[in-house]
């Protein structure tokens, strides 16, 4: 079975966001960069599916050189090599058919990745590739087992979760308890320097959407403290003042 | 040439970030002079898609073939778009949540439609077409220009106030679609759905009590629920509360589970790591009850109480049941 799992690089969940040059870009200065960790669970399962099947794993990033840490580190826990879509990926779409240019039809059985990025939070890409390859999608998939040409998977539906059986090839969003994250050991570490990671270029697209400026939240007023012994009465004050009973 | 806003259905009703979206979608017709035409998929009665009309829908196409009785993203996202164009749809709104991403995703790819999910507020429409989405769980706002010709806006809740009960302004015409369906869209076999169906669903939840490390143990939570059951509230919890398995793990909320948006958040013995406020930074009201005054979350709440969980949340129980 041939495995594909698509990562992103994201600023770490207790990075500090802020902007530079006029609020049109991150400040990317000093914030420490992980693989997006929806798509480390994807990355742990992919690992562990590809070791049953006796199958291969390659992890695919659509962006810039600042990502091969990230992308060594999936190396490490244990995909066989690496592609890298050298491209800002600015928006969903364009980086969703980035993905589909490398996983033509028949390229590989199952794509994984996480159900969204920790940065955009848009939660589409896996659908938008599933489309574009002509192929089921699902998200977010919260188990996943394979017996031969079928995917047998439980995800979460509103208020609840269905189990399901589809024929592969599928691409399916991850999210817990799929898999427990993985640490790369030394011999993963020592190995990973050595597998290919392959750059490639991107294939032109239109621009469908542009990035104009980003803004930060107005800062919360001051916490209104209410004394333990009068707790009760912090209902009416929901009630009257904020206006939320 | 319309507005076509997609709207999720429960057990035969619209759900309330739906009407939100048709809302949301009648405004943005208002504004480029077209009108919202409303696409309801599976089983629902006609009074119940009438409400449509009630928000501002001129129109409701009901796709009610057997085939569409279940949540199927493939199937829907043909149907949606074979209606964008009957219709000639410029602008396609969806409330978000996993199946509306879904479809979006699959009907803009389909449409060659730029998408943006996560949108906040109503587009600025003048020389060009800008939304503003959340970003970094939260954290951030981005606006972004939809450049293509169709563009699909997914739309997150409370990015439009609603009236529960408004008066109804257009008579929305029903009427029944039966597009064709494609055999490849239904090669899944479902062989089994479990649904909470007692408990409120966490991102429809007008008021949500949540709980975490602080309340102890999985056998502590019955005045939680107490105090959940008389404000009318769905159940929630942090992380670690779901990796324990103290609680079932779709009540996890945060950035790597659920993202709410409620009127009121009440935190009970959550520490308020940015991992979990930036599942719960969407609340208008954000309640903290921790015994450790310097607790992070009291940085990010707007009432607060300092003390222990055990003593409190009986009596804002008692308070809440006596406010009937
Ligand atoms: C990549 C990543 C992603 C993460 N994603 C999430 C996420 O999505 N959601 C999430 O919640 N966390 C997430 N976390 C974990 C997060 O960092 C925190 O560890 C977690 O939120 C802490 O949970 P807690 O507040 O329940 O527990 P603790 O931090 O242990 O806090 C317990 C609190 O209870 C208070 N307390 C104790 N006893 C009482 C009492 N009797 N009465 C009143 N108060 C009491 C304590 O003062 C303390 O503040 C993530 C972490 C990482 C690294």
């Amino acid at each position: 079975m041939k495995i594909l799992v698509c990562i992103t690089n994201v600023p770490d969940t207790t990075a500090k966001i802020t902007f530079t040059d006029n609020d049109t870009k991150l400040n990317k200065a000093g914030i420490p960069y992980i693989i997006g960790p929806y798509d480390d669970y994807a990355l742990a399962r992919g690992v562990e599916l590809k070791e049953q099947t006796g199958g291969s794993l390659t992890v695919l990033h659509v962006g810039e050189a600042d990502a091969d840490p990230q992308i060594r580190k999936a190396l490490a826990i244990g995909a066989d090599d690496a592609i890298r879509i050298n491209a800002d990926p600015l928006d969903s779409y364009f980086t969703a058919f980035q993905i589909a240019q490398v996983a033509k039809p028949g390229t590989y059985d199952l794509i994984l990745m996480g159900r969204e990025s920790i940065d955009y939070n848009s939660g589409v890409v896996h659908g938008l590739v599933g489309e574009m390859l002509g192929i089921a999608s699902y998200s977010p998939v919260m188990k996943l087992e394979i017996t031969g040409s079928t995917a047998t998977l439980s995800r979460e539906i509103d208020g609840g979760k269905e189990v399901l059986q589809a024929p592969l090839p599928l691409v399916l969003g991850c999210q817990e308890p799929i898999a427990e994250w993985k640490i790369p050991n030394m011999r993963g570490i020592m190995t990973a320097r050595t597998k290919p990671l392959q750059v490639l270029e991107p294939v032109a697209l239109e621009e469908l959407t542009t990035p104009q400026k980003y803004t930060l939240p107005t800062p919360k007023g001051a916490c209104k403290m209410i004394p333990a012994s009068e707790a009760g009465t912090l209902i009416r004050l929901l009630q009257t003042e904020a206006k939320v009973l | 040439m319309s507005v076509l806003i997609y709207v999720e259905l429960d057990n035969g009703s619209i759900k309330k970030t739906s009407l939100e979206a048709v809302a949301f979608g009648s405004k943005v017709a208002e504004k480029i002079g077209e009108k919202a035409v409303v696409l309801a998929i599976g089983h629902a009665a006609s009074a119940e898609l009438e409400k449509a009309g009630n928000y501002g829908a001129s129109k409701v196409l009901h796709a009610a073939d057997a085939k569409l009785t279940h949540e199927n993203a493939m199937a829907y996202a043909d149907v949606l778009v074979q209606a964008a164009s009957q219709e000639s749809s410029k602008v396609i709104i969806l409330a978000k949540s996993g199946l509306g991403d879904a479809l979006a995703a699959r009907a803009a790819a389909k449409l060659k439609a730029g998408i943006v999910s996560g949108v906040t507020a109503l587009p600025e429409i003048g020389d060009s077409f800008q939304v503003t989405r959340s970003i970094f769980t939260g954290k951030a706002f981005a606006t972004t220009e939809i450049k293509s010709d169709i563009k699909i806006l997914v739309v997150r809740k409370n990015a439009i106030e609603i009236d529960d009960s408004p008066v109804s302004t257009v008579q929305a015409e029903i009427t029944a679609f039966t597009p064709p369906l494609r055999d490849e869209d239904f090669q899944a076999s479902v062989s089994k759905v479990e649904k909470a169906s007692s408990e409120l669903s966490l991102t429809e939840a007008e008021i949500i009590v949540s709980g975490g490390r602080g309340m102890k143990g999985p056998e502590n939570w019955q005045p939680l629920i107490d105090l959940a059951k008389a404000l009318g509230a769905a159940t929630g919890c942090s992380k670690p509360v779901s990796d324990l398995d103290w609680r079932p793990h779709h009540e996890h909320i945060g950035q790597t589970g659920i993202k709410v948006a409620p009127n009121l958040y009440i935190a009970c013995g959550i520490s308020g790591a940015i991992q979990h406020l930036a599942g719960v930074n969407g609340s208008k009201c954000i309640v903290v009850i921790n015994k450790d005054p310097e607790a992070p979350f009291f940085k990010a709440a707007d009432y607060g109480i300092i003390g222990d969980v055990f003593e409190i949340l009986p009596k804002l129980t008692e308070a809440a049941k006596s406010l009937k």
